[in-house]
């Protein structure tokens, strides 16, 4: 059984507006990263918003809105990471060297991932993208959601969205 | 037979209860709680993924967390809550405003409240499919029962019926618990819950089969499979079933209101299909056509946790001022504009219309 | 018994550990959780049998709202295990068709 690649079974993909990324200028440059969201539907939440440290988040007029980002203001802190409920917040670093980029990524799975620990990458139909390495675990919340460090070629950026630990 | 007496009686110890029976104490009412299962915070203290909406309803926060939220609450209010746990309301006598209840499975007390808020929720929805009883045909609700409050592993491969938010979500935390979940199948040719939830069981594999259906439970005694089939526009099964190897077959098509007691006591009703039931008619501070009777959450049309919570809150209040306590103004507007909000989207849409149709602006006194 | 040993996000703080017995065999599980959840854990699936077609029934809703639970605890027939806590030395059985009462039970002992 072969599931649809399709954004109508859960896969938010370049169909349509999905994943809004950030604009390449700032993002090859800025260390720590940048943020990518991938939350295209109008739903009552806002949580990204207000756990932004700096404001890139903007503020929603309606909590139903999609949310706004100013690239500018943000430092790829991953915190939105950590507390979005539907794990629609990813960071890509660029800065990292050797060709590689540094993801982070929300992690609520076992078993844990430690550094160094080569992992899956996997894309948003849950394929297969590449090898990565876990170059930090942080758990900015205390409330155990994770925030895996991965290293992964820099051209994946675009595709990887989770990891398995096998 | 011993008759107890409250100024409100709570029925439902779940997100909506809990908030009533903490506004209508914090008003000064004598209020009791009469929950059926073994502890308070009715379906939050399973849900171990954190709240969509906005911080005034915990949003970021796991369920199982506001749960513990709202009972802390509770405790703060002191003598003013009385709790009776394992303890199922069964029955409503208008004449002599005279609730029963059934404490454990052989015990009955006779409960005497001056208003009562229903807040009994709702039960799950069952699908027609030969072989839908056999053991292994479990609700959505009940393995979340399982494997996230009492930490059993429900089954080793499930196959999950339903891509609303809570197959998804309860997809996910099967994941979470080492269960494999071998697909989930949607009749619609679309997902009906948030796109993100679906995007994080995808992302882990997790295959959702559009226009698929179950077309029967395999297995003797117990399930062992399932036959899955396409579906076409009008929802006709089309080409050959396909078997898929599962010891577990999750219903997540939807939940009904369990509003039996709102029947027995004569509220004024209507069949609502965006609020997946017979719901009563309400005023906007959630008071039925039965003026000593309020309802939250669940039962009075199927909508989330974050509404219930905040429409609690309001009949809880609206309960207590009618019995002389003080509540304020500020507090019924803020309500009122939370919900408003929490509404105003897209997702929000049917429940929007589905409420319009059944609140009237206010009860004539005599009612 | 079949129990998540260990998981991302949960911790689970189980009751004392008590015996009790189902259809004459001897099983464990946690005092105070629910019949039912102790049963699954032991791999038992099968709580009764419909009086007519004599159809298997086990766990389904898990919140006392659907019958299909439905046990003989002690004796007593129709008792919901989703939402009956365990307690050590109960004596569970399957359930065969209608529940019996024995209105006599207390006086014949």
């Amino acid at each position: 059984m072969n599931a649809p690649r399709s954004f109508e079974s859960g896969v938010l993909t370049e169909e349509r507006p999905g994943a809004v990324m950030p604009p390449q200028d700032r993002w090859r440059e800025h260390k720590g990263g940048l943020v990518i969201v991938e939350c295209p539907q109008r739903i009552p939440c806002n949580p990204c918003n207000t756990s932004c440290p700096t404001g890139a988040i903007m503020p929603f007029a309606d909590i139903n809105d999609v949310p706004q980002i100013d690239y500018a203001k943000c430092t790829g802190c991953a915190l939105c990471v950590a507390k979005c409920p539907g794990l629609a917040c990813f960071v890509a670093d660029l800065t990292f060297g050797d060709g590689l980029a540094l993801m982070k990524l929300p992690y609520e799975m076992l078993p844990s991932p430690a550094k160094g620990d080569r992992v899956e990458c996997l894309g948003r139909a849950g394929e297969n993208v590449c090898l990565g390495r876990v170059e930090n675990v942080t758990e900015p919340l205390r409330d155990r959601t994770r925030v895996v460090h991965v290293s992964v070629p820099a051209d994946k950026v675009n595709d990887v969205r989770a990891i398995r630990v096998v | 037979m011993e008759e107890i007496r409250t100024d409100v009686l709570v029925v439902g110890g779940g997100p909506a209860g809990l908030s009533a029976a903490a506004e209508a104490a914090s008003a000064g009412a004598d209020v009791l709680i009469a929950e059926g299962d073994l502890h308070l915070g009715g379906q939050l203290v399973k849900q171990s993924h954190k709240f969509f909406g906005s911080k005034d309803e915990f949003a970021g926060t796991r369920g199982f967390e506001i749960a513990r939220l709202l009972r802390d609450e509770i405790a703060q209010c002191g003598d003013h809550v009385k709790i009776m746990l394992n303890t199922t309301v069964s029955g409503y006598y208008p004449d002599e405003k005279l609730v029963t209840a059934m404490v454990g499975e052989e015990e009955y007390v006779h409960i005497s409240p001056k208003k009562i808020v229903l807040a009994s929720g709702a039960q799950e929805r069952l699908i027609p499919f030969p072989n839908n009883d056999l053991p292994g045909v479990y609700g959505a609700g009940a393995v979340q029962t399982l494997m996230n409050v009492y930490g059993v592993t429900p089954g080793k491969r499930v196959l999950m019926i339903g891509a609303g938010n809570i197959g998804l979500i309860v997809s996910y935390q099967l994941l979470q618990a080492g269960v494999e979940v071998a697909a989930i199948l949607e009749a619609m040719p679309r997902i009906g819950g948030y796109w993100v939830h679906a995007a994080k069981v995808r992302r882990l594999g997790v295959p959702i089969l559009l226009r698929h259906s179950i077309s029967r439970a395999i297995g003797g005694d117990v399930v062992t499979g399932a036959m899955v089939c396409e579906l076409d526009e009008k929802f006709a099964p089309v080409g050959e079933p396909q078997k898929v190897d599962c010891d577990t077959i999750c219903l997540a098509v939807g939940l009904t209101p369990s509003n039996e007691l709102l029947w027995q006591a004569g509220c004024k009703m209507k069949y609502v299909p965006f609020l997946c039931g017979h719901v009563p008619f309400r005023d906007k501070n959630m008071r039925t056509s039965n003026s000593d009777i309020w309802m939250a959450g669940d039962v009075c049309g199927i909508e989330e946790a974050s509404a219930a919570m905040i429409e609690g809150r309001i009949a809880g209040m609206s309960a207590a001022a009618s019995l002389g306590f003080k509540v304020s103004s500020e507090n019924f507007e803020g309500c009122h504009a939370r919900l408003h909000n929490l509404r105003a989207g897209e997702v929000g849409e049917k429940i929007r219309i589905g409420v319009s149709g059944v609140t009237v602006d206010g009860w004539e006194a005599n009612v | 018994m079949d129990l998540i040993e260990r998981h991302p996000i949960l911790d689970f703080s189980h009751g004392e550990k008590v015996s009790f017995s189902f259809d004459g065999r001897d099983m464990e599980g946690f005092e105070g959780e629910p019949i039912a959840m102790a049963l699954h854990a032991n791999g038992v699936r099968i709580y009764r049998k419909t009086p007519e077609m004599r159809r298997p029934r086990g766990f389904f809703c898990a919140i006392g709202k659907c019958s299909s639970c439905f046990m003989v605890v002690d004796g007593v027939p129709n008792v919901r295990t989703c939402v009956t806590p365990l307690k050590s030395g109960m004596k569970v059985e399957t359930q065969n068709g209608r529940g019996r009462v024995n209105l006599f039970a207390e006086e014949a002992s």
